[in-house]
Parts: C-alpha cells; structure tokens; sequence
C-alpha cells in the first residue's frame, strides 16, 4: 500500500498566500500554512471562520481569489479536484443513494478508467480495511449513519490519494459512536500514513487526532501547533479562551518587574517562560486554566495562595467545577469529583504562574 | 531588510502568473449548456418585447416598418371603439373575476379543511376543469348557456315561460356568460392554494383560539386570513396575471359577441396583428397590455421582495 | 429588479402544496356527525359541486343523443337512446372548411406536436436548472431573473418578434443547407428543399419549449438546489464532470420532478390555442384550434350532438391525465400556476 512512506519529510500540502471572497466578503486573507507529509492536521475554530472554505480551496471545489495552492510540489491552484490526488469525506456522507456501496466506491475509479480488475481489487481491499465487506451489496439507505461514513472514508480510500480531507465527518454521529470512529481514524491514519486534512469544531477529537492543530479565526489561522503548544502556550488570548472546557480565567491586571498585580492580587511570575527575552511593563492579562488551580492539601505548597468565597457548585461526576471570584472577576475552578465544597465555602487555593498564560492587554498577544 | 520584502513580493504576485488566461472559458460546458436559457431570456424574452415597444411608434401596417409616427398608433387606439370596449370588459371582468375566485377558492378550502370525508374527492371534483383548455371550457359552456336547449330552455319548459337567461346574446351581461365559465375552469386551482396556505397554519392556532372561546368564522376573519397574507398575494398575482392573458376562453364562447360586446385586449392585438394587417396597431396594444402588467407587477414585487430585504 | 434566489424561493414556497395537501386538514372539527352545521356542510359541498360537474355530464349525454333528440328536450336531459354516431362522426367526418376528415386530423397533429416540444422543453429545462443550481457563473443568477420576469410578460407582446425570428432562422439555415448539401450529396435537385421553421411544427415545438422555460427551468432549478452540494462535490472530487454528474447523478434521483414536469407541459401544451393558430398553417392545426373551428363554424346546420363528442374528446388527453396523475397533477399545477 505504502510507496509513499515519509522518506522525505517534506511538505505534503503547501499554501500561499491565499484569498478568497464572495461577493465582496472576504473569507480566507491572505492565507498560508505547509503541512508535512503524512501529518494529521486539524483545522478547528468557531462556526463560519473558514474552515470547510479552506478545504474546498484546497480540493479545488471553490476558485481562490488570489494565492496559490501546492500538493506534493505541484501548483494544483487552477486543477480539476480529480487531478490533485485528495479525497474527500463529508459531514453528511454524500453517498450516492441510488449506487450500491460497492457503486460507490468505484466511481471515481471508473470516472478515472481504470482496468476493472484492479477497480475489483482495490475495492476489496478498502472494504477490509474499513471492515464493510458485507454491506458491498446494500444501497445507502440500508445503512446506519456509522456505516455509511465507513463507506464515505473508503470511496476516498480506493483512489489511492495522497491527501485526505475531512470535514467535520463524525458530526452527524451519536457520541458514543463518534469516540469508536474517532479511534478508528487514528488506527487508519498509522495504518495509511497519508496526509490528513481534518475540520472539526469539536475540541476532543481536534486533541485527540490531530499531530499539529491550526486554530482558525475569520479567515486567519490564529495559531499553529501540536495539540501539547495549543493547550499550554496559547500565543494569543482568542486561542487561550477557544480551547479548554471549561475554558481559561482572565484577570486583567499589570506586570510590573515580573510581578503581575490585579487589586489584591499578586502574582509574582517566577518560572513563567516569557515569550520574548524582554518584556516591558504594562497592562496585562493573566490566564488561568481551571484544572490548573491547586486546591486541598497541595495547595498550600503552590507558589502562590490565596482564599476564594464559593458562589456556585456543579457536580459533573468526574469532576466538580466550583464558581468563585478572584479580583474581581469571575474565576472557575476545576476540582476532583470526590471534592466536598458548598456555596459559601472559603476555598484556599493555589496558582502556579509558570503554568498560566501572560497577554498583552491590548494586543493579546502572548507575552 | 529590503531582499526579503522583494522577495515577498514576488511570492504574492506570482499567484496572477498561475492564472489561467481566459476565465471564460473555465468550466465552458455550463456555459454551453445554458446557451438555449440565456438566448431565450435575452433574445427572445427581453428583444421581442423590446422590439414591440420600439415598432409600436411606428406606422407599420402588413409588414414591419421603421417610419417613425410618434405617439400616433396610441391616439388611434385610445380612440378606437373597439379598444375602449375591450379595457372596459376586461376592467369588469377582472374584477368580478379576482373577488369570485378568492372567495370561492377561499371558501371551498376552508369548507375542505373542516375534517370532512371525501375530501380527495371533492378536491378532484373542484380541479378538474383545470386540467382542460379554455377552448372546451368555452364551447361547453356556451352549449349550456344556449338559449333555447340551454338554462334558459329547461327553466322555460319547467313553465316558467318569461325566465330570460341568454347571456351570450345580451351584450350587457354578456361579460358574465364569460365569467361563469372563467370561475368553473380556474376557482380550483386557487383553492389548491389557500388549501395549502390553511394546512401551512399552526395548529395550536386553532386550540388556542378555541380555548379562548372565539367563534369560528370570526378566527378565520380575525387570525387566518391575515396570516394567510402571502398566499392570497400570491393568489392575485397569478389571478391577475391569467385574467390580462383572457383570450381562448371568448374566442370559444362568443368569439367577443354579440357584436364587439365581448372583446379583450389580447383579441384585439391578435386581430390587428395578424388580421387587420395593422402590424403597428397590435404593437400599441400589445404594449398597453404590458404596461399594465408591469403596473400590477411592480408594486407587488416591490412590497414582496422589499419587505424580505428589509427583514 | 429582486435577485432570483428569493424571487424563486417565492415560488418554490408554492411546490409544498402537493406535500401539504397530504398533512391532512387543520380547521375545527364539526361537532356531531348530523348536526345542522354538518349537514350545511356537506350540502354546500354537494351543490357546489354540482356546478363543477355538470359541464362534464353535459358534454357525456349531449355527445351520445340524436340531434331530433337533442332538439326536442334540454340539455339536462338524459339520453332516451344512446347512439355513438356523433362520435364516429366527430372524430372522423367533421368539417373545417374543405376538409372533412374530422378532428383526427387535429389530434394527430397534436401529438406530433406534443412529444418533441415535451421531450425538448424538459431536456434544455433541465440541463438549464441543472447548470444553474450546482454550475453558477458570473452572470447566471441575471439570466435566469430575466427569464423568471419573462414569464410575466403578455404572450402578444411576444408573437410577432417571434415569427421574424422563426422566418429569418429557417431562412437562415436554408441558406446553410443550400451552402453545404452539396458537399454531402451529388444529387440533382436535392438541394432545393427549404427548411421552414415559421409556419411549420418544428416552429411550433421551438415555440412551445421557449415559452415552457421559464417555469420548467425554475422547476428544475429548485428541484436541484435541494439536492445536497455536498454529494455533488463529492462527485467532482471523484472525476466527474458536467453531464458525468447529471446523467449519473442527478438523473437517477429526478424522476418525481420529471413527471411533475411532464405532466405540467402535456397538459400545457394539448390545450394551448395562441400559438397552434399563429405558427401553424391551416393542415397542421393541433386540436383545440381545429375543435374551435369545427364548433365555431358558421356554415351547415350546428350538429350540437357531433361539437359536444368533439370537445370531449379534446378534453381527453388531459382529463386522463388528471385523472390517473393525482396528487402528481396537483403538484405540477402549483408549480406551474406562475405561468397564469
Ligand atoms: N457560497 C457562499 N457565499 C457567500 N458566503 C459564503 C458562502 N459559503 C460560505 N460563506 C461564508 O463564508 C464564511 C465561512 O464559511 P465556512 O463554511 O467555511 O465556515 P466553517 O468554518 O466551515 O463553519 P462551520 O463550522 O459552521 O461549518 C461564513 O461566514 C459563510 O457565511
Ligand atoms: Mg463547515
């Protein structure tokens, strides 16, 4: 199956400076992003930001405005979606309802004339690999939602492409079968080594999946990274607060030599890795995830303690998040399922600086 | 400093050297493909109407002709009996037409949407004649109007003896022969309409209405209808816009008698046009008729597609 | 004037008719079985149909009763004795001026009419709302408002445009024809033939698809506009192209809109008169210009029995369609009911 191993690392999926407008609306600006070969990248924003335009972009199905698009070092900007070597798979499986499974996944080798032999024989190999031998006879219909986004992966499976593109495809999937197929994803993309191109907005299986997460905000890419540099070195505030549920703290404030201070608040930002080597005073931003606020025992170790007056409870089973005020501002603390607090509680915590996230009031940018 | 923003200029504008030459031939086949649509739409739609206009200031009489007469042929039928006969028969029969059919097809589709049995049946009943030409529409109904085997015949041979009912003969209610049959052949298609606009209408409404102990008629009048808005809109437009094309239905009935007591527009324009040899007399009219299309057409898509980009 | 999209949608809100026809009724309930207000129900029902029947049973008992018959009774009148001369007589001896072959003629004529004008409206309606759905260029969306407007405009405004075209088209390609036949045969004289659009049926099938556009198109538009982008994308990343995607595609999920259509433009164009009597010559009359002629006509003595055979007959075609057709009928009015 694999010719194509990463023999060189090099980019699988490359993109220039790419605008597209409708109309007068101005989608994707000035757009670039190199994915390498045989990544799995994960493009996750908010709902409108661009995302599946983008992947049409590089599928070919919409005409860029300007820029230019690179699969395997081919400008493929002005190609056919047929002859760049993608496949596709949709939110809403988009089999064709009166071919047969078996119909669907050869048309495109059909549409590409090849031998029949060999259509047969690809066929079947996908059919194993998505473990949808006994449905080849059945027409769509006949088949459960899990089913048919199988046979949507294995119609790009057959044409042997060297990039996959998904757009948000477990979507229409009940939660439980998402985390099955979520999982077997993961299994076919080490089993393929293809590049794979993934929308989602869902933050678990952008974590999950993807080896680099772009995080995209009207048309812009906000930021690009390993799901590790996402979650714990958000380089801007949209990032820091789009990703982590429940999502971060922030108390405005300002860092004056290295100690942030917001009202009675002091923080002094010992073991916190600055983004650039010098950083000038000013007002800033703190961010502060909940998980990572210390509570019980330990906290009385953390570098910084504080008390928190308790406002509101809600048990999740696993966890507890407790609602509390820190400066002024409202301040959610992710707490252990076991955690026995009320409302009205004084809660001591701790805060571990050189675990939070430090922005420039008003450029949010990390600093 | 200054090599790297060269060289990022030539990245950006590199993309314009990729472009394909000729945009308009990308993706050709649609265009092709849409070539009969945009030729009948431009062409065929928009320069035959066009040049209607543009021949109705001219004098052509049997063939088309480019001398220019100004305003003549509209003088000429503004003062033409005949013309005066026809505006003033389609006046009143677009207006009795317009009020009958949106009450009957109302009506019988409230009636139908009572919960009663049969309804398919009744609903056939009440479509059919549409599915029939005004041609049979017109020549049935003036058998049945007949004076002497007709209504008027049976209703005299009961003993009623000075019973006068012989509207294809009496010029002054002549217009209303017309109607009776224009109402059979298309009241059933309006009531498929309001049909579906009382089936598109919540039916909490109706709970509501009979928890707060409102009586029925007074629902309809008070809470249906004005909700029924848009498709009584649509209902007058279409009605509107089949009563200007009023044609067949007196050419079969009364061949626009007795006398010209019966004439319309549009047989007008076909008499002048392909008649009379009076080519320019029949662009004027037919340009009358237009314009009175577009009077009615204009404020109704102002108030439909006006208020849906203001909302 | 307003973009197609919601000038379409306007209309396309009207196609649900058929499918909420069959939600079933919404207004109150009448209370008792035989009460007052059932019985008035139901009698106005009974006596308003009545009048949509009568017509019907009018032409039945007049077409199968002697003309002695005819003259001496009414015309409520059940037959004393049914005959089927009138009939016979109808479809085979009618007179139209000279000929008295009856309205055969005209019904054949129609039919040579109907099936190339409905295979070639539906063909360019639907590759047109195809394009124009899942292909949209610059400029497309206009062409098609364009024609939707179209659509409202009095046919009269449109006739004689039309026959110039029509005339100056098939002059044309007779110009072409005389250019190149020889080229294809060495034949004496067999390139004299001319090809005549004007006055001909071929002039009259151009006619018939030019004006069964604008509604057929939007039909079809709409119709594929609610087929998911997302399947034809995923045909375009398989290779497909154009007519790849609409034969193999599109076509075989079309079959409801296709006998919408169908429907709409054999029941259209069996009863259309304008335009059987502008672009046709006397021979080729369809059958509803042929009917009126024979009813209408001021010579001999009116056959009443013979003119109500003959325009039941002409109902025909469409009352059997109707008929079998149901709530397909229904559906292919309400959509077709922008064509006034
Ligand atoms: N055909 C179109 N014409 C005009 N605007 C469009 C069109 N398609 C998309 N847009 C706009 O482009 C923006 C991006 O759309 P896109 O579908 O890429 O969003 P997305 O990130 O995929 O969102 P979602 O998560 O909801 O799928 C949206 O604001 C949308 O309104
Ligand atoms: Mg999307």
């Amino acid at each position: 199956m694999n010719e194509m191993t990463k023999v060189d690392a090099g980019h699988s999926v490359e993109i220039r400076h790419l605008d597209l407008q409708f109309g007068a609306v101005e989608v994707l600006k000035d757009l670039n992003l190199d994915i390498h070969e045989g990544e799995f990248l994960v493009l996750l924003g908010s709902s409108g930001c661009g995302k599946s335009t983008l992947l049409n972009c590089i599928a070919g199905l919409l005409e860029v405005t300007a820029g230019q698009i690179i699969i395997k070092g081919k400008n493929v900007t002005w190609a056919e979606p047929s002859e760049r070597g993608i496949g596709m798979v949709f939110q809403s499986y988009a089999l064709y309802p009166q071919m047969t499974v078996k119909g669907n996944l050869s048309f495109g080798l059909k549409n590409a004339r090849v031998p029949k032999a060999e259509i047969e024989k690809r066929v079947a190999r996908a059919a194993e690999i998505l473990q949808i031998e006994p449905l080849l006879d059945r027409k769509p219909g006949a088949l459960s939602g899990g089913q048919r986004q199988r046979v949507a992966i294995g119609r790009a499976l057959v044409r042997d492409v060297d990039v996959f593109l998904f757009d948000e495809p477990l979507s229409n999937l009940d939660a439980k079968l998402r985390a099955e197929l979520r999982v077997e994803l993961k299994r076919l993309h080490n089993q393929l080594e293809n590049t794979m191109i993934y929308v989602t907005h869902d933050q678990v299986e952008a974590m999950t999946l993807a080896d680099r997460i772009a995080i995209m905000r009207g048309g812009k890419i906000m930021q690009l990274g390993s799901p590790d540099e996402i979650y714990n070195r958000p380089q801007n505030r949209y990032v820091a607060d789009f990703i982590g549920s429940p999502s971060m703290n922030f108390i405005d404030g300002r860092l004056e030599g290295g100690v942030f201070t917001s009202g009675e608040l002091r923080l002094p930002m010992e073991g916190y890795e600055y983004a650039a080597p010098q950083v000038s005073d000013g007002p800033a931003t703190i961010g502060i995830r909940p998980e990572h606020v210390v509570t019980g025992e330990l906290a009385a170790s953390a570098p910084v303690q504080t008390e928190v007056l308790v406002e509101l409870v809600e048990p999740m089973g696993s966890d507890t998040l407790v609602y509390t005020e820190l400066a002024g501002e409202r301040f959610r603390i992710r707490m252990d399922g076991q955690a026995v607090v009320h409302a009205g509680d004084r809660l001591p915590i701790g805060l571990v600086p050189a675990k939070a996230s430090m922005f420039d009031k008003s450029s949010e940018v990390r600093l | 400093m200054a090599v790297a923003e060269e060289a990022g200029h030539a990245r950006r504008s590199s993309p314009r050297a990729d472009r394909k030459p000729f945009r308009l031939f990308h993706n050709l086949m649609p265009k092709i493909a849409l070539i009969p649509m945009i030729a009948t739409a431009l062409v065929v739609f928009l320069g035959g109407t066009l040049w209607t206009v543009v021949y109705s200031f001219t004098s052509s009489g049997l063939l088309p002709r480019r001398n220019w007469v100004g305003l003549d042929q509209y003088e000429r039928l503004w003062s033409s009996a005949k013309w005066i006969v026809s505006i003033q028969n389609l006046a009143l029969y677009g207006i009795f037409s317009l009020v009958f059919t949106l009450v009957i097809g109302f009506t019988l589709a409230a009636l139908l949407d009572r919960k009663i049995r049969f309804e398919d049946t009744f609903r056939t009943i009440f479509l059919y004649p549409f599915a029939l030409s005004f041609i049979v529409t017109g020549l049935v109904w003036q058998w049945i109007l007949n004076p002497d085997f007709g209504v008027q015949g049976v209703v005299r041979s009961m003993g009623w003896e000075s019973f006068t009912f012989n509207p294809l003969n009496d010029p002054d209610i002549v217009m209303f022969g017309l109607l009776i049959a224009g109402l059979w052949q298309g009241t059933g298609l309006i009531m498929c309409i309001m049909l579906a606009g009382l089936r598109g209408i919540d039916e909490d409404i109706w709970k509501a209405s009979r928890v707060d102990g409102i009586p029925t008629w007074k629902t309809y009048v008070r809470i249906i209808i004005p909700m029924m808005r848009p498709v009584f809109v649509t209902a007058v437009v279409l009605i509107a816009s089949g009563i200007i094309k009023l044609y067949d239905l007196v050419v079969a009935q009364t061949s626009g008698g007795p006398g010209i007591s019966s004439e319309v527009p549009a047989k007008y324009v076909m008499q002048t046009m392909f008649g009379g040899q009076n080519l320019g007399q029949g662009f004027a009219a037919s340009t009358m008729m237009l314009l009175s299309v577009v009077i009615i057409l204009v404020p109704w898509a102002y108030l439909e597609f006006g208020r849906r980009k203001r909302g | 004037m307003a973009n197609p999209a919601t000038l379409a949608s306007t209309f396309a809100a009207k196609q649900p008719v058929h499918d909420r026809l069959d939600d079933g009724p919404h207004g109150p309930r009448p209370k008792r079985s035989f009460s007052r207000a059932n019985i008035f129900l139901y009698g106005t029902l009974a006596l308003v149909s009545i009048y949509y029947l009568l017509p019907l049973y009018v032409m039945l008992v007049t077409s199968v009763k002697g003309m002695p018959e005819i003259r001496m009774g009414n015309v409520f009148a059940p037959p004393m004795e049914v005959t089927f001369e009138p009939w016979v007589k109808a479809w085979a001896e009618a007179c139209t001026g000279v000929n008295c072959d009856g309205l055969s003629r005209g019904f054949w004529n129609s039919v040579r009419i109907l099936i190339p004008s409905v295979l070639l409206s539906i063909t360019i309606a639907l590759i047109s709302g195809y394009a124009l759905s899942k292909w949209k260029f610059k400029g497309s969306e206009t062409f098609f408002t364009i024609l939707i407007i179209g659509a409202f405009i009095p046919y009269q405004v449109m006739l004689y445009p039309i026959v110039i075209m029509l005339r100056d088209t098939g002059g044309f390609l007779t110009d072409i024809w005389q250019a190149t036949c020889g080229v294809f045969t060495s034949a004496e004289g067999s390139c004299r033939g001319r090809i005549q659009l004007f006055g001909s049926l071929s002039g009259l099938v151009i006619v018939h698809s030019i004006f069964g556009m604008p509604i057929l198109v939007l039909l079809f538009r709409n119709y594929f506009a609610s087929i998911p982008d997302e399947l034809f994308k995923a045909a375009r990343v398989d290779g497909a192209g154009f007519w790849g995607i609409l034969f193999r595609i599109m076509l075989p999920m079309s079959m409801p809109i296709l006998v919408v259509a169908m429907i709409l433009q054999v029941t259209g164009i069996w009863n259309d008169f304008l335009f059987g009597v502008v672009y046709t010559r006397a021979e080729q009359y369809p059958m509803t210009v042929q009917l009126n002629n024979i009813v209408n006509s001021v010579q001999g003595v009116k056959e009443y029995n013979v003119n109500m055979a003959a325009t039941l007959l002409t109902g025909l075609v469409p009352l059997t369609i109707y008929f079998f057709s149901g709530k397909l009928f229904v559906r292919g009015i309400a959509a077709g009911a922008v064509k006034g």
